[in-house]
């Protein structure tokens, strides 16, 4: 349907497994239309809406974070390219929070269960959200997952987003942090060929840092995008793998966690 | 990459606002797109003609307003148009200007008949 990648044509959103297509409605019984006067045109009638095109989602989104906020719950919205890590990254950051903060995931992906799998087989609750050609989470798939993951027992909400860096920049989830990623190995100018997701992160992490010299990985060029694209956000450079960097990551999100949440009792 | 649920969004507000206004027609609509909304505005319009088939908006026009990405610099206290973005400021050269237009994604108005 869509030219580019045919988003939005095909199988049905699965979540944890199921297939359930019914719409909610979550709107109040009144639009915010007034019917103005002329101008210019076809001979009709200018109704004047100023409306976002993304208001259902953004409404449901905040619903979501308000839901998550009550739960007290630091939500991350991780987001990269395909194959920038997320997955270790995720599994890593979960286990090694262990004894800290307790993390559960919800992991977004067009077609098979394998990240998910990763996860669970490390210990990590997770729902998996199959979201059939749709190329980005959206808050009300995310409203779905979050249904099927006890969040009473969990500090931390990490959704993995599908592997996308256009889309999932427009749809806001009800997240505390968006997260982006950006692996050595795949250019230092993704800042700069992708900047409007790079610029709504609050967080940018460099990863797979253990691989910076042979992917020949110009650092000062990589953090100067990133500053130039996201001026605003925490930037951390580690590897899951070796777990460098990692303890500096850890830290920032209990302090996080803390600062805006409250433990629970 | 989703231009097809945004446009299915714009067309039923569209068509939303026409029954409301005890219309059956849609004869116009009308967008402001920015720069940076990660939408292509070619892929919009594919969209909006197989999304209006069958729908009271079937053979409206589609009236896009294409918005730059612009900025205001801290420096200079002034609103700026940026040549790419991220980018810096045009005068002083400072590059953290501050992103205020580019990300629209708006439905402004329909015509109705």
């Amino acid at each position: 349907m869509c030219k580019e990648c045919g988003c939005g044509l095909g199988g049905d959103v699965r979540i944890g497994g199921d297939a359930h297509t019914h719409e909610h409605e979550h709107g109040h019984g009144h639009g915010h239309d007034h019917p103005h006067e002329p101008p210019p045109g076809h001979g009709g009638q200018t109704v004047t809406l100023q409306r976002s095109l993304l208001e259902k989602n953004d409404r449901l989104a905040e619903q979501n974070r308000g839901f998550f906020r009550a739960k007290k719950l630091l939500v991350l919205n991780v987001v990269s390219s395909p194959g920038s890590g997320k997955t270790t990254f995720i599994r890593e950051t979960a286990a090694q929070l262990a004894g800290r903060l307790r993390v559960g995931v919800i992991v977004g992906d067009l077609a098979t269960d394998n990240d998910a799998a990763r996860l669970r087989a490390a210990g990590i609750p997770v729902v998996q959200i199959t979201t059939g050609t749709v190329c980005h989470l959206d808050a009300e798939m995310v409203a779905r997952a979050a249904g099927q993951i006890d969040l009473d027992h969990l500090d931390v909400l990490v959704i993995e987003n599908v592997g996308n860096l256009v889309c999932p920049a427009d749809y806001d989830l009800g997240e505390d942090l968006r997260v982006v990623l950006l692996s050595v190995t795949e250019g230092e100018d993704k800042p700069l060929k992708y900047p409007p997701l790079f610029h709504s992160a609050n967080v940018a992490v460099v990863t797979k840092s253990d691989m910076a010299a042979a992917a020949g990985f110009d650092r000062p060029l990589a953090l100067f995008n990133l500053q130039r694209a996201s001026h605003h956000a925490r930037i951390f450079e580690l590897s899951a793998k070796t777990g460098e960097g990692m303890q500096t990551w850890l830290d920032y999100l209990v302090e996080r966690h803390g600062a805006g949440q409250g433990r629970k009792v | 990459m989703h231009e097809v649920s945004i446009m299915e969004s714009a067309v039923s507000m569209a068509v939303e606002t026409a029954r409301k206004s005890g219309s059956d027609r849609v004869l116009a609509v009308r967008l402001r797109v920015g720069a940076l909304s990660g939408v292509v505005p070619e892929a919009l319009r594919f969209a909006f003609d197989v999304v209006c088939q069958g729908t009271p908006a079937e053979g409206a026009s589609l009236e896009m307003e294409l918005v730059p990405a612009g900025g205001w610099c801290p420096v200079c206290q002034a609103d700026f148009q940026f040549a790419v973005f991220p980018g810096e400021c045009p005068r002083c050269h400072e590059p953290n200007g501050e992103l205020r237009h580019g990300r629209e994604l708006e439905i402004t108005s329909v015509e109705i008949s």
